[in-house]
C-alpha cells in the first residue's frame, strides 16, 4: 500500500468490527471512525480492558446510529494497536516488531486502508461516514478523497488542520514517552520492557485538554483524596490528582506507546487545504462543481482542542461552494469528549440528521 | 413581470407536526418553484423548509442564528447552518440558489441593505417579507399614544424587540429602486388573512400589516 510520505506498507492487516445488517444493494452501511486513543470495539465488551464499547450510547439498536436500520462498521485506524498493522506488529521485512520503523503515516493514509476494506465488504458507496476529534479528520478526508463513494459526512469536535496549540500537547505527549528509559529509542518490546511511566504522563496532559474546566471543578473541585487534610507531600492528595493518575495507568495497559507517537504525528500532519494551494473551498470542489457529500458538522461549545470556530470555518468553505451543509453547536460544559458522553441534544441532530440523509438517499428500513 | 412557474395550488401536506402551514408562510411558499434550490435566511424552526421540502422537492438550505433553531431542524432532517445574516451571507458564491428566502428578519439585521444586495446576489431571486411599519393601525397608536406601537404583527415593547430597523412598504421600496433591485411582485397580507397583490404605494402601505416581496436584481 503506498503512503503519503512516499513509502510503502504491505501486507497489512485490518481489524474490523461490523454491527447490523448490510442491505442488498448495500447501500445503508455507516462507517464510524475513531479517535486518537480509540479502536473498532465501538459496541460490545472491549477485550483489554472488559469496559463496554467507546460509542455504546450513540451505536446500536434504536439508538442515533439505529442498528437496525444501518450497517455499521469500525475499524481500527493504520498505525494502531489493536490489531490493525502498526508498530507493535512483525516486519516481516526483519522479522522483528516495526517500531520506529514503522513509515510515519497521515490521516490520508489510514482513510486509504479503510476504502480497500470498503472495496473488500464489497460497498460502493458509504450512506456515511462519521467521526469525533481524529474520526472527524477522517470524515473529512474520506468526502475530499472519495466525494463519490460517500453519501453523506458527519465530522463532529474536528477541524480542516490541527493547530499549533494541538501540535505543542502532542509535543508533549510524544516527548514524555520518549523520555522514558523503558521507551529504548522504540525498540522496548526487544527489551521486554514497556515506557509505561511516559505513555501514562502522556495520557494525563491529553486527558485535561479533553475536558473543560468547568467540568473538571464541578466533578473534583479541590477535594481532596482519601484524606481529611494536605498531606504536605506529593502523593495524590487532591481527587483530580488521583483521577488523572488512574486516567495514565488503566490506559498504558490497552495502549502501545509507539502507536501513540504515530498516530499523534499523523493528526500533526493533517491539513486539509495544503494539498488546494492552501484553500480550503477547493477541497469541496468535484470537478469544478460543489461536491456531492451531504455534510453535518456538529461541535460542542465547551470545547476549546477542537473549538467551534474550527467546525465553522469548514461550514465557510463549504458555503463558499454551495455544498449542502448543516452544521449545529451542542451546549456542553463537557468539553471536548462530550461527544462520547451522554449529550441527548446531540443524539437528536445525529439522528435526526441521518434520517433526514435516508430519506434523501431513499433508504428503506432493513427487512 | 413574473418570473414563476404558473401557480397551482399546493397540495395540503401537513408536515411533521400534522400541522398546516403557517399562514404568513404560504403565500412565500407559494412563489418558489417545486424542485428548485432554496436558501432560507433565519429559517427559525424550519417549518418553511420543512414544508417546501415535503410539499415541493425543494432543495432547501437554511442559515440561523439560534442554537435552539438549527437543532429543531436537523433533528427534522433540514441542511441547516448555524449563522449570522449579517456576516455569513458572503460567504456563498453569486447565483448558487434559485431562490433566496428572507421571511420577517430584515428588520432584525444590522446592515438590511447589504444584506439584501447579498439576497439579489447569491439568488436568482429572492422572497423578502417584514412587518410593515406603515400600516394604518401602526400610524395610528403611534400618532395616539405616542408611543411605540405594540399590535399584533409587532407584538413586542421597544426595550423587548428584536426589530432593530424597521421600514415601511415605501421604504423598502424605494431602498430597492436606489439599489437596482428590481420588484416583480408585491404581496399585502391583511390582518384579515387576506392576501393581496398591490403595487407598493400609498394603498398598501396603510392596509398591510406584513409586506412580501418578490425580487431580482436589475
Amino acid at each position: 500500500m503506498p503512503l503519503d510520505s512516499g513509502a510503502s506498507i504491505g501486507p497489512v492487516s485490518v481489524a474490523y468490527t461490523t454491527c447490523g445488517t448490510l442491505n442488498a444493494d448495500a447501500s445503508n452501511a455507516i462507517l464510524v471512525c475513531h479517535a486518537l486513543t480509540g479502536d473498532h470495539y465501538v459496541v460490545g465488551r472491549h477485550p483489554v480492558t472488559a469496559k463496554p464499547g467507546w460509542w455504546e450510547l450513540a451505536v446500536g439498536p434504536g439508538l442515533a446510529i439505529d442498528t437496525d436500520r444501518y450497517f455499521v462498521i469500525c475499524s481500527n485506524v493504520l498505525g494502531g494497536c489493536m490489531g490493525t498493522t502498526g508498530p507493535k506488529e512483525v516486519d516481516p521485512a526483519t522479522g522483528k516488531p516495526y517500531g520506529m520503523g514503522f513509515p510515519v503515516i497521515t490521516i490520508g493514509d489510514m482513510v486509504r486502508l479503510q476504502k480497500l476494506l470498503i472495496d473488500h465488504l464489497g460497498i460502493e458507496r458509504l450512506f456515511c461516514v462519521i467521526g469525533g476529534s481524529m474520526g472527524a479528520m477522517q470524515a473529512l478526508q474520506w468526502a475530499v478523497d472519495y466525494p463519490e463513494c460517500v453519501y453523506g459526512a458527519i465530522p463532529i469536535a474536528g477541524a480542516a488542520r490541527h493547530s499549533a496549540q494541538n501540535i505543542a500537547f502532542h509535543e508533549v505527549g510524544r516527548q514524555a514517552i520518549m523520555a522514558d528509559p523503558d521507551w529504548h529509542q522504540g525498540d522496548y518490546l526487544l527489551h521486554d520492557k514497556r515506557p509505561t511511566g511516559g505513555l501514562s504522563v502522556a495520557r494525563m496532559a491529553a486527558h485535561i485538554t479533553y475536558l473543560s474546566e468547568t467540568a473538571l471543578h464541578r466533578k473534583f473541585g479541590r477535594n481532596l483524596q482519601d484524606r481529611k487534610a494536605l498531606g504536605f507531600g506529593f502523593d495524590a492528595d487532591f481527587q483530580v490528582e488521583s483521577y488523572l493518575r488512574h486516567q495514565g495507568f488503566t490506559f498504558v495497559d490497552r495502549f502501545d506507546a509507539n502507536s501513540y507517537l504515530y498516530i499523534t504525528r499523523a493528526m500533526d500532519y493533517f491539513d486539509l487545504p495544503a494539498r488546494h494551494g492552501g484553500r480550503l473551498q477547493d477541497c469541496f470542489r468535484v470537478d469544478g462543481r460543489a461536491t456531492p457529500v451531504r455534510f453535518c458538522l456538529i461541535s460542542f461549545s465547551s470545547d476549546w482542542l477542537f473549538p467551534t470556530r474550527e467546525s465553522r470555518k469548514i461550514v465557510h468553505a463549504l458555503n463558499a461552494v454551495a455544498a449542502n451543509v448543516s452544521s449545529v453547536e451542542i451546549e456542553s460544559d463537557k468539553g471536548h469528549d462530550s461527544f462520547l458522553l451522554d449529550e441527548p441534544q446531540f443524539h437528536a441532530v445525529l439522528s435526526g440528521f441521518l434520517e433526514g440523509l435516508a430519506e434523501h438517499r431513499g433508504l428503506k428500513a432493513v427487512g | 413581470m413574473n418570473h414563476f412557474e404558473p401557480r397551482v395550488p399546493l397540495p395540503d401536506l401537513p408536515d411533521a407536526h400534522g400541522r398546516e402551514i403557517r399562514t404568513d408562510l404560504r403565500p412565500i411558499a407559494d412563489m418558489v418553484a417545486s424542485g428548485s434550490r432554496v436558501l432560507d435566511v433565519g429559517c427559525g424552526d424550519g417549518a418553511l423548509l420543512h414544508y417546501l421540502w415535503r410539499a415541493k422537492r425543494v432543495d432547501g438550505r437554511g442559515l440561523e442564528i439560534s442554537h435552539e433553531g438549527v437543532r429543531m431542524c436537523i433533528s427534522r432532517g433540514l441542511s441547516v447552518t448555524q449563522g449570522d445574516a449579517d456576516t455569513d451571507l458572503a460567504d456563498f458564491p453569486s447565483g448558487a440558489f434559485d431562490c433566496v428566502i428572507l421571511s420577517q428578519t430584515l428588520q432584525t439585521v444590522r446592515a438590511p441593505r447589504v444584506v439584501l444586495e447579498h439576497l439579489v446576489r447569491i439568488g436568482r431571486q429572492a422572497i423578502v417579507s417584514f412587518p410593515n411599519f406603515g400600516y394604518w393601525r401602526v400610524r395610528l397608536a403611534l400618532l395616539r399614544t405616542g408611543r411605540m406601537p405594540v399590535t399584533s404583527g409587532l407584538p413586542l415593547q421597544w426595550y423587548d424587540t428584536p426589530n432593530i430597523h424597521l421600514c415601511t412598504i415605501r421604504d423598502f421600496a424605494i431602498l430597492c429602486g436606489e439599489m437596482g433591485v428590481e420588484i416583480d411582485r408585491s404581496l399585502a397580507l391583511r390582518r384579515s388573512g387576506q392576501i393581496q397583490e398591490m403595487p407598493p404605494g400609498h394603498r398598501a402601505n396603510l392596509l398591510a400589516e406584513t409586506a412580501i416581496f418578490l425580487l431580482r436584481r436589475r
